[in-house]
Parts: structure tokens; sequence; C-alpha cells
């Protein structure tokens, strides 16, 4: 095995670790706000491990010029940050409990109401 | 740059950004994917300029280009951290959530620092308060709600928020 | 011996996707379910990813493409749904 495929298998299994993490902690983590800090993350990261393995892959071993993958990094790094916002709003709003130990808890009701039309 | 072209090509940026999208989907640059992404880059800022808001003017790339350098290493580095938390026990964890006094103005600055701060580890940004309708009404001082995995320090985290992340788009966005 | 390191990659990330099942059936609440939700189709664009390694083929980037868009936009719509009640106000 050259060089390059030892690259592209550290890093795969890198970005497949890191999945498996974001996933290990959903299953985890006690509530909701601290497991939405996994998938956001670690997931993002491995993905774009993955992406980063594909591309070398293509290119350095199969010699074709395909950037096509950076697409989908780009989308996921743009997105996630988005979907863990989405996803926490709707957690505040629907009243979802918060772990006992919590600090300054009194701010989720701050935010959870709907502003006025 | 002449009004013309200004009319021609609204937001170079974006225009700039499709070009290059459309070249990366199709994985391919022969002359009719070219011709393809100009009409396209060309077309699309034209057809939906009445759905956009007033564009940012003046953002210096040099400085973007070394912030999101700066924001990718930290993604890398401390998700170890995150790592370590996670594989920890459960009765460690010290969550909480808090409140970071904003001095950043402006829709696009305002929704870059909450994605910074989402996809920097130990930190997801829930809320900007209070809620702006209209983007040009004065709502006063303004805060970004943010839930920690591992509050220690309040103070510290904010400082470091502001001291790292919206300092720097401050200067990119001359705001 | 690349080969034999993407499919314990894969079986790694299959493995996250029953952890993922796990979360989405205990649910203890809708946002939690959804968030399990999510996370399958981010992990399934890894497996894609890993597959296209595996196979040497450029085929299935549009797929995991497609499952990215289509994830992202159904997670928002369902959390602006759980958060106002309604999907465009």
């Amino acid at each position: 095995m050259s060089g390059i495929e030892w690259l592209i298998a550290v890093l795969v299994l890198l970005g497949a670790i890191f999945v498996l993490l974001g996933s290990v902690a959903l299953v985890k983590l006690p509530d909701f706000y601290t497991r939405l800090h996994g998938p956001t993350k670690a997931t993002t990261l491995g993905l774009g491990s993955l992406v980063l393995a594909s591309m070398i892959f293509f290119n350095f071993v199969q010699n074709e010029l395909s950037l096509q993958q950076l697409l989908i990094a780009l989308f996921l790094f743009i997105t996630a940050p988005v979907t863990a916002y989405m996803l926490i709003k709707a957690g505040m709003h629907q009243k979802v409990a918060a772990l006992e130990v919590t600090k300054n808890q009194h701010l989720m009701q701050v935010s959870g109401k709907k502003p006025a039309p | 740059m002449a009004s013309w072209t200004h009319k021609l090509i609204p937001t170079p940026a974006r225009s700039v950004m499709l070009f290059v999208v459309w070249l990366l989907l199709n994985n391919s640059v022969a002359p009719v994917h070219l011709l393809a992404a100009t009409i396209l880059a060309l077309a699309i800022p034209l057809i939906t300029a009445s759905f956009r808001d007033k564009q940012t003017p003046f953002i210096q790339w040099r400085l973007a280009f070394w912030y999101l350098l700066k924001v990718l290493g930290d993604i890398v580095l401390a998700n170890v951290q995150v790592i370590r938390i996670v594989l920890g026990p459960n009765r460690l964890l010290r969550p909480g959530f808090v409140m970071v006094p904003l001095e950043l103005r402006g829709a696009l600055p305002l929704s870059i620092l909450a994605c910074t701060v989402s996809l920097t580890p130990g930190t997801v940004s829930a809320e900007i308060l209070p809620y702006q309708h209209d983007p040009d009404e004065d709502v006063g001082e303004r805060f970004l709600l943010i839930h920690v995995l591992d509050l220690s320090d309040e103070a510290a985290l904010i400082q470091e928020i502001k001291q790292r992340y919206e300092q720097p788009l401050q200067e990119m966005f001359g705001c | 011996m690349l080969t034999q390191i993407v499919l314990v990659a894969m079986l790694l990330i299959g493995l996250s996707l029953l952890l993922n099942l796990w979360s989405l059936l205990r649910g203890s609440s809708m946002p939690d379910r959804l968030l399990a939700l999510d996370t399958m189709y981010i992990n399934s664009i890894a497996l894609l990813l890993c597959y296209g390694i595996y196979g040497a083929s450029n085929l299935h980037f549009e797929a995991a493409l497609l499952i990215a868009m289509l994830g992202f936009v159904s997670t928002v719509a369902v959390c602006k749904f759980m958060s106002r009640g309604d999907i465009i106000e």
C-alpha cells in the first residue's frame, strides 16, 4: 500500500469514528439539549473527513479530476448549524425539560415565547 | 464600477458562487457547461433580485479567508474536547445557558456568528434576542442565547466568543 | 488493504445507524426523534461516500447530494411546524 492509500485509510477511519461518536453521544447523553451537541459537531467533522478521503481517492488513486464531493461538504457545513438552531428552537418551544443541573434555566422561558405579530 | 455592470451583475460574489457550484455539480469544464454556468450565474441573481434583502455592501475578503481558516482549525482541535465530555461519565456534565451581549449588527454578520458558535464544539446557538421584525428597526441591545455543554466560567466564555469570533467579524464587515 | 479498511469504516457507520434507530424509537420527545432522524440522514450520506470509495465509482454522489438536500429541507420544515404550528406563514 502506498503512502497516499495510507492517508486515505486514516482519513476514512477517522471519519467513521467521528460519525460513530456523534451517534454514541445521541444515545448516551442525558437530555435533549446536550444530545444536540453530538450530531452537529462530531458527525459533521466526520463527514468532512470522509469527503476529504473520497476526494483524495478519486483525484490521486483513480486519476480522474473530481471535485463534486466538495459540494456535499460545503452544503453540510452550511446546513448543520441551521438545523441545530431550528431544532433547539423547537425544543425550547415545546418546553423539553433540561437536565436539572443545567445553569440559567430561566433563560429558556425568555426565548420560547412567540414574538408579537 | 460603471453603473451598467452593476445593473447587469448586482451581486458579483453570488454570481461567482453559482458559476463554481454549477461546474462542480456537473464535474466538468466542457464548453457547454461553461456556457450554461455563465447563463445561470447572470440570470439567477437578476430574476431573484426582488426577493433578496439588501446585501452587506462591503466585505474584506482577505480577513474573511483568515477567519475561515481559523474556524476550520477550531472545529478540528476543539472536537477532541467534546469527545472527552461525551465519553466521560454523565454525572460530570455541567451544561448551561448563557446570554452573550452582541455589538455586531446586520443580518449576515449575525448569522455567520451564530453558525460559527454552533460549529465550534461545546456551544450551540439557540436564539438572537430580542426578535427583529424589520431589518431597519432599532431594537436596542441584542443578545445571543447559547447552550454550553461544559460551563465552568461564564465570563471567560463570553470574553472568548467576543474576542475570537465577534471582533474579526466586525473588522471584516466594517460594522 | 484499502478495501478492508473501507469495509471496517462502513461497519462502524452501520453501527452508528443502528444507534440512531435506537434513539429514534426510544425518543423521549418529538425534537429528540427529529434529531435522531436528521443524524440518520447524515450518516447515510457517510455510508454512500464510503460505498463510492469501495466500488471506486462516482455514481453515488448525486444520490448523496439529494439525501443531504431533502434531509435538510424536511428537518427544517418539521422544526418550523413544531415551533410555530405552521410551515409557511
